[in-house]
Parts: C-alpha cells; sequence; structure tokens
C-alpha cells in the first residue's frame, strides 16, 4: 500500500504563502506529477507530505492513517532532494546504504542491496567515490539509488532531473518511468517542465502560487485545462488567446475577426471570453470555413517542424506547420481554425466555459 | 577584532584597480609602505622581544644602565624559578598555571558545549523573535568586565563562589556562551540544513542526524570556535584579580601582575612568567591559523 493524500495543506514564510489550500489524493502505485513553475509551493508541498515542514494548518495522511505530527522518520517515505543533498563526507556506497544502515539491517543485506541498485542505476564504479568526484548525472543516479534502496510507502522526488542536461534527462525520463513500472510503487514528482509531466504521469497536479488549479491525467490537463493559466503553461509552443465575445452564431474578435462559434459554447452574447487555440490546431497550410486573417510574423524553424508567427491585429498566433512552409514577413495569410479543439476562458475569471457539451 | 584589521589592511591595496604609477608612483609607494610597516612591527615586537630577552637574562644584565641588548650572559634560571618554589617544591606560580589551565580549559569545554547546539537550534528552526534573541545575547558581550564585576563580585558574595576556581569558571562560561553562538551560527548557516533533512528521511531522529551528518562538517569551526574562546579565558584578568584572592585559586594573569610592586621586582621571573603565559597561546593559534582565518570571515562577514 502505498497512498498519499493531503487536506487544506497552508504555511506562510513571513509574508509569502507558499501553500494555500493544497488538497492532493495520491492513489497507490501511481506517478503522480505535482507541475508548477518555480515558487508554486512544490517543493513546500513535498516537505510537506515527508514531515520536514510545520504547517499552519492541513494534515496530511498515509495509507488512510493521519500521520500530520509524525517525524520524517516514522512515515517511511524517500525523497529525492533539489540539489540532491548527498552527504560530502560519505562515499556514495554509504550515501546509499545510509536509509539501510539507519534501520539497522544487516551489512551482508546493505552490501546486496546497494549492489541492486548500483547495477540498476549503472554506477558499479562510482562507489567508492564522494560525491564532489561525481559528476551532476552520477550525483543525480546516487540520490536515486539512495531513495530506491529501500521499499517506502512513496518516493519523493524533487525536481530530479532539473540540473541534468537535455539529453540526460530525456534518457532518464525514460529510466525512471521504467523504473516505477517495474516497483509498482507510487511516486509523487515534482517538476516545473510540462514536458516530463505530460510524458510521464498518470496524474497531474497543476500548481500555481501555492493553489491546486486542476488535477487530471495528462490528456485531460492538456486537452480541457481547467482555466486560462493552466491552458497557457501546459503546452509548447504556449497556446494563443484571443479576446473576442459571442454574437449569435458568431464569435467576434476585438482585432474584428469573426469565426462560426462552437457549438457547445454556452456563453451569454457580450460577455468577454478568450479563445484559446494551440498551435496544432492552427494550420496555415489548410483550408477550412473558419479562418482568421493575419500577416507572416517570422518562422521558427525546429527541425521537424517550423512554428509561424503570425500577428492578427496586435496578437500574435503561433501556428505549427510543415518544415517545407516559406514566406516573407508582411505577408497576408488565413489562418485555419479547428474549432472542436479551441478553448474559451471566461475573460474575467479566467476559468474555462463548461464544455459539457463537446 | 585583531583579524579584522590585518584583513582589513590586507584587502586594501589588492581591491584598489587604479594603477599605482597614477597615484603614487609605484615606487615611491612601495617603498612607503615597507617603511611603515618596518616602524609599525620594531613597534609591535619590541615589547615582545625585550621581554624575551629579559626572560634570560642574569639578574646582573637585567639591571644594568644602560641596557644591554645583546651582549649578556644567557641563563635559564628565571625559568626555573617560575615552576619551583625557592626552598624546593612547586612555585605558587606554577600552582597559578595550573589554575589557569583548569579554568581556561573546563570554561572554554562549557561553553561549547552549551554554544554549538544553541547555534544549531537558532541557525536550523523558526524560534520566536529569533533576531530579537541574537541580538540580547550578543549585547551581553557589549558591557566590559570593568562595568559588571561589582554586582557580579556581591552575587558571588552571597552565593559564596568569591574565590573559588568554579566561579570563575562560571563566569568566563557565560562570557563565552553569546560568542560561541554568533560564531558557530555562521558554520551551521554554512551547512546546507537538507543533509539532516535526508538523513530524516533514511530514518534517523533530528538529533542523530545532527550528530552524525552535521556536526562532523562544524569540526573546524568548532576548532576555531574553542580557541577564540579559549583566549579569551586565558587572558582574562579583570574577574580574576576581583574575584579571587588566595594562591590556590588564582590564576597567571593575576599572579604574574602581583609579582610586581613590591620593594623590588624580580623582572627577569615576571619577564619568565610571561613567556610561559604566552607560549600555549601563541601554539594554538598557531596550530589552527588556517581555521581562524576561515573562521573569522565566514563568522564575520555572514549576516
Ligand atoms: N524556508 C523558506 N523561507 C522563506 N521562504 C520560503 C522558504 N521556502 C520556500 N519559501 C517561499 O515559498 C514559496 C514556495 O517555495 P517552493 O515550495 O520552494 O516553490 P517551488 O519548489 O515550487 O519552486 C516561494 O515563494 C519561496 O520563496
Ligand atoms: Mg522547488
Amino acid at each position: 500500500m502505498g497512498t498519499v493524500a493531503v487536506r487544506g495543506l497552508r504555511k506562510s514564510f513571513g509574508k509569502v504563502q507558499a501553500l494555500d489550500g493544497v488538497t492532493l489524493d495520491i492513489p497507490d502505485g501511481s506517478f503522480f506529477v505535482v507541475l508548477g513553475p518555480s515558487g508554486a509551493g512544490k517543493t513546500t508541498t513535498l516537505r510537506a507530505i515527508a514531515g520536514l515542514e510545520q504547517l499552519d494548518a492541513g494534515s496530511v495522511h498515509l495509507d488512510g492513517r493521519d500521520a500530520t505530527g509524525d517525524s520524517p522518520a516514522a512515515r517511511d517515505l524517500a525523497m529525492v532532494f533539489q540539489n540532491y543533498a548527498l552527504y560530502p563526507r560519505h562515499t556514495a556506497y554509504e550515501n546509499i546504504a545510509s536509509p539501510l544502515r539507519a534501520r539497522r539491517c544487516s551489512s551482508s543485506e546493505i552490501a546486496a542491496a546497494v549492489e541492486r541498485m548500483s547495477s540498476l542505476l549503472h554506477i558499479e564504479g562510482l562507489l567508492q567515490r564522494r560525491p564532489a568526484q561525481l559528476s551532476g548525472g552520477e550525483m543525480q543516479r546516487v540520490a536515486l539509488a539512495r531513495a530506491l534502496v529501500r521499499h517506502p510507502r512513496a518516493f519523493l522526488m524533487d525536481e530530479p532531473l532539473t540540473n541534468l542536461d537535455l539529453k540526460l534527462r530525456v534518457e532518464m525520463r525514460t529510466e525512471l518511468t521504467r523504473i516505477h513500472r517495474s516497483l509498482g510503487a507510487t511516486f509523487v514528482y515534482v517538476t516545473n517542465d510540462q514536458v516530463e509531466a505530460l510524458s510521464m504521469a498518470d496524474q497531474v497536479a497543476v500548481l500555481r502560487e501555492g493553489k491546486v488549479q486542476q488535477v487530471g491525467t495528462p490528456a485531460e490537463v492538456y486537452e480541457r485545462p481547467a482555466n486560462q493559466w493552466v491552458a497557457g503553461f501546459v503546452g509548447s509552443p504556449p497556446i494563443s488567446l484571443l479576446a473576442c465575445h459571442a454574437e449569435g452564431d458568431r464569435l467576434v474578435g476585438a482585432e474584428g475577426w469573426t469565426l462560426p462559434r462552437p457549438r457547445w459554447t454556452t456563453a451569454e452574447d457580450g460577455r468577454p471570453l478568450l479563445l484559446g487555440l494551440r498551435a496544432e490546431d492552427l494550420s496555415v497550410e489548410q483550408r477550412g470555413d473558419a479562418s482568421l486573417p493575419g500577416e507572416l510574423y517570422g518562422l521558427e524553424p525546429l527541425g521537424d517542424r517550423t512554428v509561424v508567427d503570425v500577428r492578427v491585429g496586435t496578437q500574435i498566433l503561433k501556428v505549427k506547420a510543415r518544415t517545407t512552409v516559406t514566406g516573407t514577413p508582411g505577408e497576408r495569410l488565413l489562418v485555419t481554425v479547428d474549432l472542436d479543439r479551441a478553448h474559451l476562458f471566461d475573460a474575467g475569471t479566467g476559468l474555462a466555459l463548461s464544455e459539457a457539451g463537446r | 577584532m585583531a583579524l579584522s584589521v590585518d584583513e582589513a589592511v590586507s584587502t586594501g591595496p589588492a581591491g584598489d584597480h587604479t594603477p599605482p604609477s597614477r597615484r603614487f608612483g609605484g615606487r615611491g609607494r612601495a617603498v612607503l609602505e615597507v617603511a611603515l610597516l618596518t616602524v609599525l612591527a620594531v613597534v609591535m615586537l619590541f615589547p615582545v622581544l625585550w621581554m624575551i630577552e629579559t626572560s634570560i637574562k642574569e639578574n646582573r644584565d637585567v639591571y644594568a644602565i644602560p641596557a644591554k641588548f645583546f651582549d649578556f650572559k644567557v641563563t635559564m634560571e628565571h625559568f626555573k624559578d617560575v615552576f619551583v618554589a625557592s626552598g624546593g617544591g612547586r612555585s605558587t606560580l606554577s600552582a597559578s598555571f595550573l589554575n589557569s589551565v583548569l579554568v581556561a580549559g573546563v570554561s572554554t569545554a562549557l561553553a561549547t558545549v552549551l554554544g554549538v547546539p544553541a547555534a544549531w537550534a537558532y541557525s536550523r528552526f523558526a524560534v520566536k523573535a529569533k533576531k530579537d534573541q541574537l541580538f540580547f545575547i550578543l549585547s551581553t558581550r557589549f558591557m566590559p568586565p570593568v562595568v559588571v564585576v561589582i554586582p557580579i563580585f556581591l552575587m558571588y558574595r552571597q552565593v559564596g563562589l568569591i574565590d573559588t576556581k568554579l566561579g570563575l569558571i562560571l563566569i568566563y562560561t557565560a562570557f563565552n556562551v553569546p560568542f560561541t553562538i554568533w560564531m558557530m551560527k555562521g558554520f551551521v548557516d554554512e551547512v546546507p540544513a537538507e543533509y539532516e533533512d535526508a538523513a530524516m528521511l533514511d530514518g534517523y531522529t533530528r538529533l542523530q542526524a545532527f550528530r552524525r551528518f552535521t556536526l562532523p562538517l562544524l569540526l573546524p569551526g568548532i576548532a576555531a570556535t574553542a580557541v577564540f574562546a579559549l583566549i579569551f579565558s586565558w587572558n582574562e584578568f579583570v574577574f580574576a584579580i576581583f574575584l579571587t584572592s588566595s594562591d590556590d585559586v588564582r590564576t597567571a594573569p593575576p599572579a604574574i601582575a602581583g609579582l610586581i610592586g613590591g620593594t623590588t621586582v624580580d623582572w627577569g621571573l615576571v619577564a619568565a612568567a610571561s613567556v610561559v603565559f604566552a607560549l600555549p597561546v601563541l601554539v594554538f593559534a598557531y596550530l589552527v591559523r588556517k581555521h581562524l582565518v576561515a573562521g573569522v570571515t565566514l563568522g564575520a562577514v555572514r549576516r
């Protein structure tokens, strides 16, 4: 078993409200990602679960039992810290062995477990080195081994891949997913990288300024963002947002354009809205009945595709296109919109309009 | 602190990026610097040199007029007198030295044992009005000993601590604890709190985590701090002279001072006792000199 639940966590540091009523239910065996920008309160959430932070309010439940006052040791969790926190005077071997030493395992058990971990993470040759003699990627593996060497209730990981270079990061993503699948344990994984969240998670909780914005599968968070902010944070290139309002069966943009009103919109006429359009739901190559007039602003070739920046009124739309696309800045063109995949938000509250009719 | 003055002097020219030639003329400035430093060194070191000379001169040469700088007979008699009484057996001075060792050692150990955990707690935990508390702790050092010695004397008389080694140990500890807390807080701040967090998740208690993972990293800082505390207790004069009177309690500073002021002063003995008194401090300071500089810069620059 390894369910983790937090209820109404609140924590302030002086004037900063780091956690403002965070509630999460993390199912047993899931790869649960907490996604948010720097300063959102992700680390504080993990530390609260681990028992390292004195909370202002709220409770932590492990396997259904209230563990709010328990010491970190009693919670039976393992954590990978953002800066690894490897003991500087100890060798990699001693670092990995530490959780077993603390729990008084015999030295033969320890040797066997460390060996198992070091072959799993390919660090057999590094065991006698100290942290100062390891590269970032190697330290990261040792920190991971120190966490994985036990079989705790759940693993807490604080941006474990953020400090690695891109190639290693992509490799480790796959490796972590593989480890999670083979262990079947609960992972609570914190990141500010939405690609990591979308590619690794069973469930994602999006956090902003100490408040949970949305919880759901990666597909749900991407396809049905709960509000304008989540839509903007998840997805690359970022979603384009256009001010508009409904008028009969048309959507009328503040810049003067009109589009057919999506069938599922419930907004009354005249209410200020934001139309969210993802780059892949726009096209400069196909023709459709729903299109926006604009002019070419720039091209960003990304290798496998090109992002076309199109100026519509005063705003820039990001449009995904094939690498063969060409054009000169200032050239007039039409952007075709896949309205079935568009998002509408209330411009005042930022909340997504009900999509029940979709 | 004397060391910070040294640093200020040495960093001045280094941090000055104007080419010296344009300001002073490079050669002239260097010559002036060397000359000034030489004068300073002579003025500072002459009394020390004179003390050492006097301690190894025969009495006849000690009192010779004009004074003899080079051409004197060397003797170790004065040093023998420091330790051996004239009739044989241990001298009262040697007893004072033993008292000094005991008082300075025990008070330093107590200050370290009390101050290091306190510094750790101030560094790691959310303490109410932490800044005010730390300022209060430091403020106990604002008063020079002469100001507080009278009330302390009266209090000690009430509780029977006058003229006891325990009394001196307690007052030195009280003076060294604030200093230890401030120095050590700087060192503890330097050690990431995550080591202890990680250790607690490994399964250790908070105290085990401190002892096993943080304390070893603090040892250089503790050594530097303890040496400062030791030097303070070893050199302390005002409390020692006011709060003690009998020979078997007195520490070395008032005992040496007591040699001066009779009808005749045995300067050779005074000088030899002073040399013996100065040696341990020099040796300690030399042993931990690297940590001393690190300690001062860390402890002082941070916060
Ligand atoms: N120990 C602390 N003291 C003061 N402020 C803190 C402390 N820890 C976190 N904060 C503040 O709380 C907010 C959330 O921090 P954190 O949980 O570390 O964010 P994240 O991990 O999402 O980047 C930030 O504004 C941060 O500055
Ligand atoms: Mg963080």
